[in-house]
């Protein structure tokens, strides 16, 4: 996902956008929920961080003896960012959202945040990242929501085991963002149970109400594209060179900011065509998912079953692949098959009901430590999922005008929202 | 040439840890078991290849991104650290300040060698400025005038004038460039010790060699410290190829002729 952002997007955060005279109070400029989702904030419209941090990586062991094929060699352990202060101060965990690391950009700048503001931080990578695969997946194949909230919790155990002697904390917080929004608030319940950190506040930020239906909704957005999502190359390559014109027809110094706003003022690519994008973005993060899944468990799914990787072979056509399968056929033919085998008797739609909010909401409605933060253009949600939320959680669920999905979480307000929702 | 010397020192350290490294890649294990064919593969589908770069030298190519992890690891970016950690970050931002001034020189040369009029006078602009105005480069008030740093390149002349980019190829230490970039960087490098022996800045202080070499060492460890890519820190099982493609891409885009106005 970085690396698309990279070419695509990558150095708007120096973005000078001229603020948005909406009459609803709300600055955050980018009105198009596409749009907003691509470009996120202008940098201009964060706040500023201090320079220095106590801050270190954690690279944990969380199953010990987890055998890793040489074409993995080089994770360690799963890797976590610890930001610590030497007084005593509360600790917040975030859950990164889909295929995500724990240095994503996101997540770095909500560190910052609620480092600033006095809370010591460890971030963790999403379940579906290759490094949580590899490293801490009990299974290897991610997707369930139960499955990978316990894998969660038992990495911040080992997280927290690795750090306690280092500092000291007055109370345990939880907060994530997409998919780990709707991971944090599982892995709040199982935290309920089991009594380890008993989280004072639990905030999910933009998250998925059905993963399911959500994740039907992106792939949904691959369908702008002329011939749809099997021509994705096709697409991909038009963009490509769309891109690379726009630069030369341009007078441009280079492939930078002011390039990249011209791109976004311009309006180079359709509304269609950023949405393919997005789904194009998705795609490419899933191949990685389902590529790492499929080495750990010799599935045989995209690579040969039995065959051994090194670290010098090609892995170019697996890419291929890997990005031209969807959601749908990763869950028709991998996910649910692998858990109908564990629990005979699952039905299709029990799986899919068990990947939803819904399923634990009478846990959610009884407890008061949570809260959530989302957009009304938010196109992970439907109109009816965005209400359920409202009704779910009343005067603890915010939600802003715009942003899509999740291109204001850096903004200042957003930011400001955040930390205060944990100082309450 | 002392510098000259020192560089080719570290590049031939580079090289023989590199190949020392290779030795053990070669080292792999054995599957006994029968393989499979895999439920889906590439023949199932009938699309255009994306992000396709020319690399017939994969394997080799992937062998020196390896080396490179570890030599960042162990060597490259414990240095950078311990410098991190030592100087404040306001000397940090003249000694970058600093090595990017120099850098004007190459930005100009190959301005000129593009026959660029109004970019060449804008690199002088800045180098002129920022050497006098900016402290001997260790500010950068040019900026602020609007003259904007216009980065050049031997490897980009090349590609402007014309020349392929060849193969994809990575280099030790250097990392991601193709084979008209690897060219470009001996001539950019000529050029500079060219220039440097020319100046000879420490000449008639007795320690010139000490001088050249901390120079030099001072000016490979900035310019890690303003490179943030690691290798392999995305995790994504994919991320040689990302890496290829944005490289590669990102070079053609920016070394191209501009088009005529429609």
């Amino acid at each position: 996902m970085r690396y698309l952002k990279l070419l695509f997007i990558a150095c708007l955060t120096l973005l000078p956008v001229t603020g948005h005279a909406a009459d609803d109070g709300y600055g955050y400029p980018i009105p198009g929920a596409h749009e907003a989702t691509i470009l996120g904030t202008p940098a201009a419209m964060m706040p500023t961080f201090p320079a220095k941090m106590r801050t270190r990586q954690l690279v944990l062991d969380v199953i010990p003896d987890r055998e890793k094929p040489p074409v993995f060699f080089y994770d360690e352990g799963l890797r976590c960012t610890f930001a610590y202060h030497k007084q005593k101060a509360p600790l917040i965990f975030l859950i990164a959202g889909t295929g995500a690391g724990d240095r994503s950009m996101k997540l770095m700048t909500m560190m910052k945040a609620f480092y600033q503001a006095g809370f010591h931080v460890i971030t963790l990578p999403s379940p579906s990242h290759a490094n949580f695969i590899i490293s801490a997946s009990q299974s290897r194949i991610p997707g369930d929501l139960n499955e990978d909230s316990a894998d969660l919790y038992r990495a911040m155990q080992a997280a927290w085991k690795a750090v306690e002697g280092e500092i000291e904390v007055s109370s345990f917080n939880l907060c994530g963002y997409s998919l780990g929004g709707t991971q944090a608030a599982f892995v709040a319940k199982l935290d309920d149970e089991r009594q380890v950190f008993n989280f004072r506040k639990v905030l999910m930020i933009n998250p998925p109400v059905s993963v399911y239906t959500s994740a039907m909704r992106i792939e949904e957005l691959m369908q702008q594209i002329p011939g749809g999502s099997k021509k994705q190359g096709v697409f991909f390559n038009r963009m490509l060179s769309k891109f690379s014109e726009f630069y030369r027809y341009g007078n441009f110094v280079a492939i930078n900011d002011d390039f990249l706003y011209s791109i976004y003022t311009e309006k180079l690519f359709s509304h269609e065509e950023t949405a393919g994008l997005i789904g194009l973005t998705f795609r490419i993060n899933l191949a990685g998912q389902i590529f790492s899944s499929d080495v750990m468990t010799n599935s045989g799914y995209v690579v040969p079953k039995n065959r051994i990787l090194s670290p010098r072979d090609s892995v170019f056509d697996y890419f291929l692949v890997s990005t031209h399968l969807s959601f749908i056929d990763y869950f028709e033919e991998y996910l649910f098959p692998y858990f109908q085998k564990q629990q005979p008797g699952l039905t299709r739609k029990a799986f899919i009901e068990s990947m939803s909010l819904r399923s634990i909401e009478g846990y959610l409605k009884q407890s008061a430590k949570f809260g959530v933060m989302t957009n009304e253009n938010d196109f992970l949600l439907t109109r009816e999922e965005l209400d359920y939320l409202r009704q779910l959680f009343g005067g603890r669920a915010k939600i802003y005008p715009r942003g899509g999905h999740l291109g204001n979480l850096e903004y200042t307000d957003n930011l400001a929202y955040m930390v205060n929702f944990f100082n309450l | 040439m002392t510098v000259a010397r020192y560089h080719t020192s570290t590049l031939f350290l580079a090289l023989l840890l590199w190949l020392s490294l290779a030795g053990c890649a070669a080292t792999r294990t054995v599957n006994n078991q029968a393989e499979v064919p895999a439920r889906h593969s590439i023949s199932e589908f009938r699309d255009q290849n994306f992000a396709e770069v020319s690399d017939p030298w994969e394997g080799f190519n992937r062998d020196v991104y390896r080396f490179n992890y570890y030599f960042d690891k162990y060597i490259f970016l414990p240095l950078v650290s311990g410098y991190e950690s030592v100087a404040p970050v306001f000397v940090q931002e003249r000694v970058s300040n600093f090595y990017n001034n120099i850098g004007e020189v190459r930005n100009l040369t190959n301005s000129l060698f593009q026959l660029k009029g109004k970019e060449s006078v804008t690199t002088l602009g800045r180098f002129v400025t920022n050497s006098t105005l900016g402290l001997g480069g260790l500010f950068d008030p040019a900026t602020s005038f609007g003259l904007k740093r216009h980065s050049q390149d031997f490897g980009k002349t090349l590609g402007y004038w014309g020349a392929d980019s060849g193969p994809y190829l990575v280099l030790p230490v250097f990392g991601p460039s193709s084979v008209r970039d690897t060219g470009g960087l001996i001539v950019d490098s000529s050029i500079y010790y060219g220039l440097y022996t020319l100046v000879d800045p420490f000449a008639h202080t007795g320690q010139s060699f000490a001088l050249d070499s901390a120079v030099t060492a001072l000016g490979v460890i900035d310019t890690r410290h303003q490179q943030s890519f690691r290798y392999y820190e995305s995790g994504y099982p994919f991320e040689y190829y990302m890496v290829r493609f944005i490289y590669h891409e990102k070079r053609e885009i920016e070394s191209g002729r501009p088009l005529p106005k429609l």
